[in-house]
């Protein structure tokens, strides 16, 4: 930990804040990446919008990686696990009905006893796995 | 307008995730290496975005509608249950296991390259799974 990354992680989380303020006073909706996705094609007159989210995060990946190739992505592991936790991540944000956004920021900030429940649980089981299979491999 | 604000919502919201380090796995496998190295740097993004969005949540609260929606889509309150700790706990395990969360798997698709493209294309997977079982 440096003051410059924590700095860094100050500016960044801000940015995020920002971003779901804009989301929730423009249209009303609250900033869940994972339900963003997983509801991206839904009929209930909300599809447009999340899938012009998900285009300005994917449009500002593939700036970013041109410009910083190092901080956009580099994975710590293999595909085949990448994989696995991939299937994990997608079916147990669904089954929880939210991740580190919907749970961890916009939830948490509202106050919501579930939302700080399913934090909890999940930087548990997410410590206990680094744990076990190491921070890379 | 309003797709335009949409879109600029999600590339602030992925300009965050980079600029604090989110996108780099290795820096959240650190912040959950407790036991280890532990680098404790990510609770600051939290902390951050979670000290912006709240105010704004409060004062948007008691007023009726957005500007471009008839309504605010809250999440329908309920309580902490089984699906919820289950849920959690298993998106905890990938998370771990990868050091990608859905908002910074999907900003790493710009990278390119072929591992954020599995992982992304496992959660969906993943998702349809959950949800066709959930359905029935």
């Amino acid at each position: 930990m440096s003051v410059e990354s924590v700095l860094r992680a100050l500016m960044g989380g801000a940015l995020i804040g920002l971003a779901a303020s804009i989301l929730l006073v423009a249209h009303g909706r609250i900033a869940g990446i994972s339900g963003t996705l997983g509801r991206a094609l839904d009929r209930d007159g909300g599809s447009d919008l999340r899938l012009a989210f998900l285009a300005g995060m994917v449009g500002i990946g593939i700036v970013a990686a041109q410009l910083v190739p190092s901080a956009v992505g580099a994975s710590v592991r293999g595909l085949p696990l990448l994989a696995i936790a991939g299937l994990l991540v997608g079916i147990g944000t669904t089954i929880g009905n939210g991740c580190t956004s919907g749970h961890g920021v916009c939830g948490v900030a509202r106050g919501s006893k579930r939302a700080i429940v399913a934090v909890l649980t999940f930087m548990t089981t997410g410590a206990i796995t680094v744990a076990i299979a190491g921070a890379s491999s | 307008m309003r797709l335009a604000i949409a879109a600029l919502a999600g590339g602030l919201f992925a300009l965050g995730l980079v600029i604090a380090g989110m996108t780099t796995p290795a820096n959240v496998t650190a912040f959950l290496d407790v036991g280890g190295a532990w680098d404790p740097t990510l609770a600051f993004v939290m902390a951050a975005a979670i000290a912006t969005y709240a105010p704004v949540a409060r004062l948007v609260k008691p007023r009726r509608q957005p500007i471009f929606d008839t309504r605010f889509h809250w999440p329908e309150p309920r309580l902490v249950d089984r699906r919820l700790v289950g849920g959690a706990a298993i998106f905890g395990i990938g998370w771990g296991l990868s050091g990608y969360c859905p908002g910074p798997a999907i900003t790493s698709l710009g990278r390119g390259s072929i591992e954020p493209l599995v992982f992304v294309g496992a959660m969906i997977a993943g998702i349809a799974i959950a949800r066709s079982l959930s359905r029935r």
